[in-house]
Parts: structure tokens; sequence; C-alpha cells
């Protein structure tokens, strides 16, 4: 029986649950700003993230962009400013969040599998064992691996679920993370530089699959990065953050010569390729306002 | 050849079964079997998760801490057992407050330059309180390396008791423990208290300390603590398979070395350790031959070097 069919089936049992407003978007600030030790680090940032976008939050190192998602998961507050996740306030919706973490790779020596760093998304915060075999008893055991199962197979991650985690590429690595995030099917996805310090294939793949997991899923995506070119081609939004601000829109509105010279206080060029596509050139690695050590990489 | 005799003045045979009713006449030689099982299954879990952890450093130093410990409680007069545990969970604290206190991300260096400092420490109280006692050499041998002599009735029930409870609060906490460990970030952002587990599993790890080390000594802990953890981890990256395989080396270990150590002259700790050490060694070359013969296209050194 499908998921429809069994909806269907409930809903001539009972009456229907009150819909959900669809609406709701999954992010939403106003003039939101933040200010870390005496020093603000971004000041009037609008954010709108509809309900199955796929947004990115883009600007160079050190900009604050994790500050962002951090507010966002609720574990530091606006200091000024307004902000809603999953229309409630920042925190109240953490367990329908997935959180991949800005992350080194794992350990080459440790010996746990993939399938393990799966496990822990779904059931990793409750206390007690894990006992082998349980399956064979218990339901809710036996959904908890069909579920685990599902989502590797999502990510294209099975075949070497079964390898230990230390063992496997970069890449890899980072599907089975994503896999972990996925796990309890969350309606928000918040992705920290999940590309960062893969190689150029490895980045196109795995941006191509947060791509089609946020259209399989229905799963809104945050995801921060800055390097815009591997995920330009599947952006609904971009979020630009640069210290002399932010500006929000589509990429043909926002990824222009113009506004990112703008907010970056340098040249910056947008070249459109023959195949159609964008690329950002001369992009700064690091805020203009910071040291010379900084300033002599940004034009590399 | 007449094999060497032992304490009991015991003489080995090539008949196993009535070498064993030899060993289990002495009432003795059975408290060291109880106390060495309970030992072991308690330090086989909790090293497994300390190898996990890459802890074994901050498990050597609450290892070595029971020397000091132990000497200060027989200079002062009071039973050992409470230097032992007293100075390792106060020691395991201090790295802890002192790990947590300097950790600004990934602390893991940080730790274990405390750990040094602590263990440096601890040595050299150790020392003085020998000397301030004035000459107990031969209890000093026992305290570095282990005797299976004179344990008591007692004691065997208080480690029961203290291996129980060290136990229950690895069960009700494992999973979240395992999290914590593999994957701390993502672990903290799911509301696991993290910083509250790692003090928590230190103290754990104190009691273990302190109870190996009354086996087999003080500088031999890592034979209980580590090897059967160590060498499991290189069999299986399966979880509940690695931490099922640690607890039976442990305890092949340890029986082994009380048996043989019934039958010789030399002390436990040697052959617990190099029963241990046998199998740490076995378990890398198992592991080996099974990549290599298993087809794995990526060599470890090669992903590192990706």
């Amino acid at each position: 029986m499908t998921v429809a069919a069994a909806r269907r089936l409930q809903s001539q049992a009972a009456p229907p649950p009150p819909k959900q407003p669809d609406s709701a978007p999954a992010v939403l600030a106003r003039n939101a700003a933040i200010t870390i030790g005496g020093r603000q680090l971004w000041s009037d940032v609008d954010l709108d993230v509809a309900a199955g976008e796929f947004v990115a939050v883009l600007g160079p190192n050190g900009v604050g962009k994790s500050t962002l998602v951090k507010a966002v998961l609720g574990l530091l507050p606006l200091s000024r400013g307004h902000l809603t996740v999953l229309g409630v306030p920042p925190g109240k919706a953490a367990t329908r969040i997935g959180y991949l973490p800005q992350r080194r790779s794992f350990d080459a020596g440790l010996r746990v599998r993939g399938v393990d760093v799966v496990r822990c998304g779904l059931d990793g915060d409750r206390w007690g064992l894990p006992l082998p075999g349980m399956s064979r008893f218990s339901g809710r055991a036996r959904a908890a691996a069909a579920r685990v199962e599902e989502v590797l197979d999502l990510v294209d991650a099975s075949e070497y679920a079964a390898r230990p985690v230390g063992q496997v590429s970069g890449g890899e690595q980072q599907r089975l993370l994503i896999a972990q995030a996925l796990v309890r099917r969350p309606e928000l996805l918040v992705l920290d530089e999940p590309l960062d310090s893969l190689d150029l294939p490895s980045q196109a793949s795995v941006a191509g699959l947060i791509a089609r997991i946020s259209q399989a899923e229905q799963v809104t995506v945050l995801l921060v990065a800055h390097d815009v070119n591997p995920i330009l081609p599947y952006l609904n939004r971009v979020v630009y953050l640069a210290t002399g601000g932010a500006v929000s829109g589509t990429p043909a509105e926002v990824i222009t010569s113009e506004t990112l010279s703008r907010l970056y206080q340098t040249p910056i060029e947008v070249v459109h390729t023959s195949e159609g596509r964008l690329v950002v050139v001369g992009q700064p690695e690091a805020p203009s306002l910071h040291s010379d050590h900084h300033a002599g990489r940004m034009y590399r | 050849m007449v094999a060497a005799s032992g304490p009991g003045g015991a003489a080995l045979s090539w008949n196993v079964a009535s070498d064993l009713r030899q060993v289990l006449a002495f009432h003795f030689m059975v408290n060291a079997l109880r106390a060495g099982t309970i030992v072991a299954v308690a330090a086989a879990v909790i090293g497994w998760f300390m190898v996990l952890r890459r802890q074994s450093f901050a498990g050597h130093t609450l290892a070595v801490v029971a020397f000091p410990g132990a000497a200060g409680a027989i200079w002062l007069g009071v039973p050992a057992a409470f230097g032992y545990f007293g100075f390792s969970i106060a020691a395991a604290l201090t790295i802890a407050a002192a790990g947590g206190i300097s950790r600004g991300g990934e602390g893991f260096t940080e730790e274990s330059a405390v750990t040094g400092t602590v263990q440096a420490f601890a040595l050299a109280c150790g020392f003085l309180f020998v000397t301030l006692y004035g000459g107990f050499l031969g209890g000093l041998t026992d305290l570095l390396f282990g005797t299976f002599l004179g344990i008591t009735d007692t004691q065997v029930l208080s480690l029961l008791v203290l291996t129980i409870v060290a136990l229950a609060l690895l069960a009700i906490t494992g999973r979240s423990l395992f999290f914590a460990t593999i994957d701390p970030a993502v672990a903290a952002a799911r509301g696991v208290p993290v910083a509250v587990l790692s003090v928590l599993f230190l103290v754990v790890l104190a009691v273990a300390a302190a109870e190996v080390s009354q086996i087999t000594g003080a500088l031999l802990v890592f034979a209980l603590l580590v090897m059967p953890a160590a060498a499991a981890q290189q069999l299986t990256a399966r979880p509940s398979l690695s931490l099922a395989i640690t607890v039976v080396i442990a305890l092949a270990v340890t029986w082994l070395g009380l048996g043989v150590a019934y039958f010789s002259v030399y002390p436990v700790g040697f052959f617990v350790t190099t029963f241990g050490f046998t199998a740490y060694v076995a378990a890398v070359i198992v592991r080996r031959g099974v990549d290599r013969l298993g087809g794995h296209t990526k060599s470890p050194s090669l992903v590192v070097a990706q």
C-alpha cells in the first residue's frame, strides 16, 4: 500500500487532522543582528526561507556564517531583531532539524562502522544500551534498523556503510553524515560547510545529492558555504553575508558583479559560462577589513 | 623437566584436571580467581570505551596514581584500597576539571599535557610516601607489578559492588556515551550532555584503573584496560561484537595469567601482560591477513594521504 493510499484510508476512518499551514516559512529573520564579545558580527539580516527551498548562506571565512547557523539552531541568542524557525522561536524546533556541523574528517584509526555513525543520529541521544539481536523481538528495533537502511540507500552509502568509517573517503564520510542528519526525517536540514575539504568531483556529487534529497524528501535545506560554484545550479535562494552587510534573493538577483563588488567592497566578476552557468571570480577568502595576511590572498 | 614451583609449593603436571584441582584447593587462589574475573570484566568494558575515546594516556595516569594512593594509605595505616580509589578518583576529577577549563574546541592535546602533569606529580608523591614509610620494598614490588596473594573475601565483595555500580552507570549512559565519543558536535546539538558524560567516564575509568592495579600492579594496568579492547577493535568494527570479544579476551588472559603464575615464582602481572600482548599481536596479524584477503581496495595509509 502506498503512503497516499494509507492516508486516504486514514482520512475515511477519522476526520482529517487540521491542515498545517504549509506556507509557514522554514526560517524567517527580520533585522537580525548578533554580537559576540562586544563585536557585532553582522546586522540587518533579513532571511526568508520557504518550506522545501534550497538556500545557501554564502560569504568569506570568518564573517559569521556558522554563527548564523547557531542562531537558527537556538544555540546563540540574537542581540537584536526577530527570528523564527519552522514557525516557532529558535531552539523550540531542535528535534525537527537535522544538523551537520562544520568538521574535519573522522580519524583513520576509528574502528566504528559507518552504519553505527548513522544509527547514532537516530537514537544516540537516548539512555540505555542497544542490545544486539533485539530486532528479532522488538518492532521498534526492527523499524529503527529499517530506517537506517533506507536512509543509507537514499544517500547511496549502503555499499560502504559496513566498513570502518575512518577508512572511507572524505566524500563517502560526508554522505554518511548527511544520512545521519536525515535519519530522523527532519523538516529542516542545516549543513555547515558540507563541501569543505572535499575534492572537486566529490563536491559536485555531494551537492547534487543534497539537491536531490531536498526534492525527494520535501526537506528544506539551509547550506553554509564559502564557495558558491558547486551548488549554484541547485539553489532557489542565496544569502550573502559580508562585513558590509547582507543581501538575499534569487541567485540571478544577488550573484551579479555589481552586488557582490558592493558587498565585499572589492572588484568581483560574475562570469556566464557557455553552458549558461554562473561562475564567481575573484571571491575574497576573508573579510577585506582583516589583516594584510588575508588581503594578500584576496586576488589569488 | 620439572616446572618451577609457585607460592603453594605446587608442581605443574600435564594433567589439566588435576592442575585445576590443585589450584582451586587453596582459598587464596579461589579468591584470586574471583577478584580476577570481576576485574577482567570491568576493565574490559570500561577499557573498550577508553580505547574508543583515545583516552589510554588518561587511563594509564589514573592507574599510576593508584601507586602513591596505596603507598600513602599504608604510610597512614589505612587500608590500601582507600588510597587506590581516593587518589585515582581525585586525579580523574583534576584531569576533567583542567581539561574542561582549557578546552576551546578540540582539546585533546591539552588534555594529554594536563594528564602528564598529574602523572609526574603523582609518581613524585608515591616516592615520597614510600620514603616516609621507611622501607617496605617487598610491598613496593607488589604495588607496581601486582600480586594475587592475600585477597580477602571482603576485598572480593567490595570489588564486586564497585564493578556493578560502574557497569550499571555505563549501561545507563552507554548509547549517549558512544555518540558523544564518535561525534561530539552532533551529539551536543542533539542535547546529549557531552561534558557531563566526559567527567563521569573519567571517574568510572579511575575506579576501573584502581581495581585493576590491585591485581596487575599500578604499572601493568594496561594489560587488562587496553590490550583486550585494542585487540578486539582490530578484529571487528562492529561495536557490540568487539565489546563481547574484549570481555572474552580479558577473561582468558586473566585466568591463564593467574593459573600460570600459581605454578611459577614470577609475579602475576608479568603473565597477564604477556598473554594480553600475545592476543593483541595475534589480532593485528589476523586483521592484516583479512584486509589483504578481503580485497579492500584502499589501505588505511592511502586514505590518510588523500
